[in-house]
């Protein structure tokens, strides 16, 4: 199969790249891929601990660019599970230590070793997130049912677009079903009809969420729960099956929704 | 609005939220560098005085936004018609 590199991307902070980075790279794995999950976030790193792998940071991938070590020496091997690997990134470097031809080149040079290189990109329109999309195929867009998140959104699908990332897919994070329901919550398709991109998945909010970031343990790790679902299923369309849609309205203790209903009848799956 | 709100019980947030990503993404998505409106501007111009006198310093030239919609409206004081020369106008 051939290798294919996807940055994780969102242009507004604090919407989950991170965190889904590393639940696909996790997930990936688990389906028994070859994964890396990159820490292009120069700076502000943050996959190292999300990932539970920050105490085993010997080289980061600044170092390999400087030459003070092989690239192979970056990687981390997460012993949890099988072919996952991480390169952390460096935290006293500014954006500047790296320049877009480096990191296609990392990337390149990756290829051949792993099925799935995830970039986790920073947030923003600058260098940095230009650099961690130099090297990739393809883009998954981060975003919140939130107007400022959608229309950050927006304006980083416009910029992969001119990069020719292909395909552009979008995660829509963090969804209150309950609230969404009552009619104060951006749904899904209002998220959809404006972005008018393909959406690879919907991830409810969850308390799950929080609690295996101060663990470091990735939900797609162990836990069966909401999200963890739902990272799956991402992981799943990624790699090419028809997986269908998880029925948000459906997990809360109410059942099927009003608003559900009719999001089945105009959206099929969804 | 005012007097909706007040016959039918205030709008739901989530419909708030979705008119005004709609009207935000309009925006955002029509904006022209200053560049590009001065070259449009400079272009328009050229072409109107080839048909009648313009009064170069008072056009006004802006993108409107309407609901959804976007419009290029230009305001041009025309001095005077040029007189037509022959039939093909030249």
């Amino acid at each position: 199969m051939a290798s294919r590199i996807i940055v994780v991307t969102s242009g507004k902070g604090g919407v989950g790249k991170t965190t889904t980075t590393a639940n696909l790279a996790v997930a990936l794995a688990s389906m028994g891929n070859r994964v890396v999950a990159i820490d292009g976030d120069i700076g502000l790193r943050n996959l190292d601990v999300i990932m539970g792998l920050e105490n085993r940071i010997v080289y980061t991938l600044i170092d390999a660019l400087e030459g003070i070590c092989r690239l192979n020496q970056t990687l981390i091997r997460d012993k949890r599970i099988e072919n996952l690997y991480m390169i952390p990134t460096a935290q006293s470097k500014t954006k500047d230590a790296v320049t877009s031809e480096q990191m296609k080149g990392i990337c390149e040079d990756l290829r051949n070793d792993f099925d799935y290189i995830l970039v986790d990109s920073p947030a923003g329109i600058e260098a940095g997130f230009r650099n961690a999309a130099a090297g990739a195929d393809e883009a998954l867009v981060v975003t919140t049912p939130e107007v400022s998140a959608v229309r950050d959104g927006d304006r980083i699908i416009g910029l992969l677009e001119s990069m020719d990332k292909s395909p552009i897919r979008l995660i829509v994070n963090r969804i209150r079903p309950q609230m969404v329901k009552k009619g104060d919550m951006l749904s899904v398709s209002d998220v959809l009809d404006v972005l008018a991109i393909d959406l690879i998945g919907m991830v409810p909010d969850d308390e799950s969420v929080v609690t295996s970031s101060n663990k470091g343990e990735p939900l797609t790790l162990s836990t069966d729960s909401p999200a963890s679902r739902a990272f799956k299923n991402i992981a799943s369309r990624i790699a090419g099956n028809d997986v269908p849609f998880q029925d948000l309205d459906g997990l809360d203790s109410n059942g099927k929704g009003f608003l559900g209903k009719i999001k089945r009848a105009f959206f099929g799956r969804c | 609005m005012g007097l909706f709100t007040k016959f039918f019980g205030s709008q739901k947030s989530g419909k708030i939220a979705r008119d005004r990503l709609q009207l935000v993404l309009v925006h955002d998505r029509s904006d022209i560098s200053p560049e590009m409106m001065e070259n449009l501007r400079r272009d328009i111009i050229t072409v109107i005085k080839n048909y009648v006198e313009i009064d170069e310093n008072r056009i006004e030239l802006d993108l409107e936004r309407e609901d959804s919609s976007v419009a290029l409206v230009a305001n041009i004081p025309v001095m005077t018609v040029r007189r037509q020369r022959g039939k093909a106008g030249r």
